[in-house]
């Protein structure tokens, strides 16, 4: 690498301080140039000096400067971050000052590509750190920390020098034939292999839903007829965590109400408008859309009301949802009770007491085993690439499980075996696919 | 005044001479000892896995290895007949004697084909360009090309124990000074070493105690061209053998005493080729190594004891030899030697095999870094064809790696390198349900008939087998098996499931347990056992067959992607040191060579598309 980058790596507005990076081999020399404390270029690695950056004579900001030396360094350059004093005109200064004195303004994600190309950290690696800054729940900061330190990658080569034993084997008995005394790999033994490898496939991508909604979070869509008490239960759902509700308005989820943690999991709440037979034409649109929301969700609360006989409409509702994860809520039980369900997932209780939010939120918890996700340790696979690459390889698997007993023989078997290898290691990027890494850099937000 | 000068007569370079004088260059050949020509110093066997393929290939272009192989072997069978079509390979037990008398016969008979016996020590080289070669005499002849096939003579030595002393295979002269003087042009050298088993009497060895191994009882043959030219009946049989605790015990006790492992050996030896005392130390669990005993000419009883090379001191090989079964009287009529020799870096060539640092200069064989007859033939008829259009102005023929194991080869010696005597194996090829045996004419021929060394009729011949596979396919594809008792009793016959409606042939033969053998006995099928074995194996094996397309596809992609041949790397920001290194050395010609240089990550690639995007994307 040889020119040097900067940018300003915290997220800009007025903040208490803002951090810029300067990374390449001149960062240090650059920085003291506009430096006035210690003479930058004779201290020593990973050591934080105090003193001012100045242009020429004007003292633009009092930093703290964090100065550390190649190779044990994010992208393995030297490194040096000037803290800054908040504000964005002074820290826009300072990094006005860098470009004059030779740097140039990091690409996105470049800090982050140094370090993969300075062969620092692997793909997978790569992407957590991606995920890290995006990354808006303690869980899924903690599955980003383990992936930045390799769980994901090393299972992932653990299988796959276990899949090259096999092939090795079978490369010896193709170019050895007349040699009795190696072990022939019979399609007993690779049918065995390819169970293992199936296995263990399925335990990775089993991780990647958890994986998911751990980053994601677990959306749920509330459905009902109109007035049965969905938006009420929905601020109860959330009234605690009034502070963290966001509006994600703009993503196709265009009628998400509000966000919730629960058991440090974020769950995104959707109001469907009602659903229930009309002429009106504009309304027949929003029963459609939210008919159409349900298909993405990864629960369904249904909401009835409990002081009413059950109509048709009702009905339909659960006719409808009865192939999604559905907990049934019936609300308005502090009026008779009209309705008569038993079952797992239904819950009697009202808004107005709040009896059986409780009741709900320990469902929600059951369901999706939020105890044990948290508690695990973080080596999910979470990304889409990742899970697609993964889902790419146990196909070839599956298609080999069945070829296996087809009396093909083992040297052809072994090209899906060999795809399957080279799938893996397109995770782990020991596998070159042409512009993946464009592709994949394209992800990073500045600075880091 | 000759077109092109082959210097060294072994088997790169008679099909280097061959190919050049077929191909109308006035062409010389130089060699030390004209009884040498075709010369087998180590074992008597020609083919094997990969390798079997790779002479069908010469024969496809036109070379001479397989026809006259086909004409001396003593036994020939198919390897790997149990597994896929792709990885069956031929191997002939050659006779020795027989094969380079054929060679030599061949070569004489050549038309624009001289064979002068001299030591070649020096070239003429003006304005770095081959003009000619010096003999040991000081006399110069000169010539437009050279080719290098010098084998393993240049500055040879043989080692037997402790001693050491310079000298050729088994005794010839070495070439002293030729390695000198490529140094001093700028070829970097590089010391290699390869050994050979004991010989011994036959009749002093009880075979009975042994394992026979025939040969097969069908006939094949690696020509293209010619029918069977042996009697099945007559084939002679090698024998297995096995070391056991007394064998390992000596050489443990010894090991110091051998060449190796005294510490007098300075070359890179082979991995897949160790000597015994190899084998012995690095699989330490091993109780026993598999030995063949096998027969090397007609002409006489000297035997060759396969996987037995060492270069231990002569008492102790005869205590070795004595230990094993049936060997206890054992007459040994030469012993086992280990020979180092100079060689040069193979990334110093282009894929015609014509060098970076000397233009019209060729080299091929084990002069590149090679073992192999095959491997030698192979790059010998290459750098023939080659420095032929070179001389006639056209562009050179380089085979891709989906086309063809000499492609693979060649390909891996100018961009990976090598630093032991390179073995081609089967896995080393990326595409090989594609270059397989069977199919080296429909692959290759075209080529050979571009180039001028397939003639008109071989050509018809090949253009007829192609036109008769498609004639088959479209025959199982377009009729049905008629679904009558008669023909479900067949099934029942075969116990074979009877399908449920009446379907295509092709999809029939589709089937696992389905023969096209087997669906002779409803539909006449009046083609060539050649024809009908390639519409098998292209219909059997479709699926797997387009799956290989499609990863050929991908390589064609990057293949594509030139890369300029004046690219200044320094000026690629951000690519690994070690990368930059190999970049520039090696200078890839297209990204897909890029990819496969080892110390070149995914990441320097990814680094160098797109600045080849950024500063030449405008020409795309």
């Amino acid at each position: 690498m040889n020119d040097n980058i900067c940018a300003i790596s915290t997220a800009l507005g007025v903040g208490a301080i803002s951090i810029i990076r300067v990374s390449g081999p001149d960062s240090i020399l650059i920085v003291n140039k506009i430096f006035k404390g210690k003479d930058l270029t004779k201290v020593k690695t990973h050591t934080i000096h105090y003193g001012f950056i100045y242009d020429e004579e004007e003292q633009i900001d009092e930093v703290l400067v964090s100065v550390m030396k190649a190779p044990k360094t994010y992208t393995k350059e030297d490194i040096v971050e000037i803290n800054c004093h908040g504000g964005i005109s002074s820290t826009n200064k300072v990094l006005e000052l860098l470009l004059l004195n030779g740097c140039r303004l990091a690409e996105a994600g470049e800090f982050t590509k140094r370090a993969f190309l300075n062969g620092r950290i692997d793909l997978v690696q790569a992407e957590a750190v991606s995920d890290l800054i995006y990354a808006n729940t303690d869980a899924s900061r903690k599955l980003s920390l383990s992936q930045i330190k390799g769980n994901l990658s090393t299972i992932i080569t653990n299988l796959r020098n276990n899949i090259l034993d096999v092939l090795a084997n079978i490369e010896v008995n193709i170019d050895y034939p007349e040699y009795e005394d190696i072990e022939e790999v019979t399609i007993e033994m690779l049918k065995e292999k390819i169970n293992y490898i199936n296995e263990e496939l399925t335990k990775i991508l089993a991780t990647a839903h958890d994986g998911k909604i751990i980053k994601e979070g677990i959306n749920v869509a509330l459905i009902g007829k109109p007035n049965v008490g969905k938006s009420s239960l929905l601020n109860k759902l959330i009234a605690e965590n009034k502070a963290i509700v966001t509006d994600i308005a703009g993503t196709t989820r265009d009628i998400v109400e509000g966000s919730a943690l629960i058991k440090g999991i974020k769950f995104n709440f959707t109001d469907t408008a009602g659903i229930r037979k009309t002429a009106d034409k504009v309304e027949k649109l929003g029963v459609l859309k939210s008919k159409d929301i349900i298909k993405d969700m990864d629960l369904v609360i249904c909401v009835l009301n409990g002081s009413e006989t059950l109509t048709s409409e009702d009905k339909e509702i659960l006719d409808y949802v009865q192939n999604k994860q559905t907990i049934t809520f019936i609300n308005k039980n502090d009026q008779p009770l009209k309705i008569d369900l038993t079952g797992e997932n239904i819950i009697y209780g009202n808004t107005l007491s709040e009896e059986g939010i409780t009741a709900l939120k320990n469902k929600l918890i059951e369901l999706f085993n939020l105890e044990n996700i948290s508690s695990k340790d973080f080596t999910y696979v979470s990304n889409a690439r990742q899970i697609a690459l993964l889902k790419q390889a146990q196909n070839i698997i599956k298609t080999l499980e069945k070829e296996v007993d087809n009396n093909i023989p083992i040297d052809m078997l072994e090209i899906d075996l060999k795809n399957v290898f080279d799938i893996l290691g397109q995770i782990t990027g020991q596998t070159y696919e042409d512009e993946l890494l464009d592709k994949l850099f394209k992800n990073f937000c500045l600075g880091k | 005044m000759y077109d092109i000068i082959v210097v060294g007569g072994g088997h790169a370079g008679c099909e280097a001479a061959y190919a050049a004088s077929k191909l109308k260059m006035k062409t010389l050949l130089v060699t030390a000892n004209i009884k040498n020509i075709a010369d087998m110093p180590c074992n008597p066997s020609i083919g094997g896995s990969a390798k079997g393929i790779v002479v069908r290939e010469i024969d496809a272009l036109g070379g001479i290895m397989g026809k006259i192989a086909d004409k001396t072997h003593l036994q020939i069978k198919m390897l790997n007949a149990k597994k896929g079509p792709a990885v069956r390979s031929l191997r002939a037990q050659a006779d020795k004697h027989l094969y380079p008398k054929k060679m030599l016969e061949t070569l004489q008979n050549q038309e624009y084909l001289e064979i002068k016996e001299a030591m070649v020590e020096n070239l003429v080289v003006e304005d770095k360009q081959a003009k000619g070669v010096i003999l040991d005499n000081n006399e110069t002849i000169k010539a437009k090309a050279v080719i290098l096939t010098t084998g393993t003579y240049l500055k040879a030595q043989i080692l037997v124990g402790d001693s050491k002393k310079a000298s050729g295979p088994h005794g010839e002269k070495e070439c002293q000074n030729l390695s000198t003087h490529l140094q001093e042009l700028g070829f970097e050298i590089q010391r290699l070493k390869t050994g050979t088993p004991p010989r011994i009497d036959k009749n002093s060895v009880n075979l009975n105690v042994l394992q026979e191994e025939k040969g097969d009882q069908e006939y094949l043959t690696f020509s293209f061209d010619n029918p069977p030219q042996y009697d099945i009946a007559k084939q002679e049989s090698c024998y297995l053998v096995y070391t056991n605790a007394q064998t390992h015990e000596i050489i443990k006790e010894n090991l110091t005493k051998s060449s190796m492992y005294g510490g007098y050996v300075e070359g890179v030896g082979p991995r897949y080729c160790p000597s015994i005392e190899d084998k012995i130390v690095r699989f330490k669990d091993k109780e026993r190594h598999q030995l063949f005993f096998e027969p090397e000419t007609k002409e006489n009883d000297e035997w060759y004891l396969q996987g037995f090379s060492t270069s231990m001191p002569i008492d102790i090989q005869e205590k070795m030899v004595h230990s094993l079964k049936g060997f206890e009287h054992a007459k040994i009529n030469k012993y086992a030697y280990a020979i180092e020799y100079d060689a040069i870096n193979p990334l110093q060539l282009k894929a015609s095999l014509e060098t970076k640092v000397i233009n019209n200069l060729f080299t091929a064989g084990q002069i590149n870094g090679t073992s192999g007859y095959e491997e030698a033939a192979a790059q010998g008829l290459m750098a023939g064809i080659n420095a032929a259009l070179k001389l006639q102005n056209k562009e050179p023929l380089i085979l891709k790696r989906n086309e063809a194991y000499i492609g693979v080869l060649i390909d891996d010696l100018v961009t990976k390198g090598t630093k032991e005597p390179y073995r081609l194996l089967t896995s080393r090829a990326e595409y090989r349900l594609l270059l397989r045996g069977d199919n080296a004419d429909l692959r290759l021929r075209e080529y050979g008939y571009q180039v001028g060394l397939i003639s008109d009729k071989q050509y018809q011949k090949l253009q007829t087998k192609k036109e008769n596979i498609q004639k088959l396919i479209n025959l199982l594809e377009t009729s049905n098996l008629k679904l009558n008792e008669k023909n479900k009793e067949i099934f029942k016959e075969n116990n074979l499931e009877i399908p449920s409606s009446s379907l295509k042939f092709s999809n029939l033969l589709k089937r696992p347990a389905i023969t096209l053998k087997f669906l002779e006995n409803f539909i006449d099928l009046d083609f060539e056992p050649e024809v009908k074995e390639q519409v098998e194996i292209a219909i059997k094996y479709e699926g797997y067959i387009k799956k290989m397309t499609k990863e050929v596809e991908k390589l064609i992609n990057l293949e594509s992607k030139q890369i300029p041949s004046d690219l200044d790397y320094d000026k690629v920001g951000n690519i690994a040191t070690e990368a930059r290194e190999k970049l520039k050395k090696v200078m890839p010609t297209t990204i897909a060579q890029a990819t496969r240089i080892s110390g070149v990550n995914p990441a320097d690639i990814a680094v160098l598309s797109v600045y080849l995007k950024k500063e030449y994307g405008k020409h795309e």
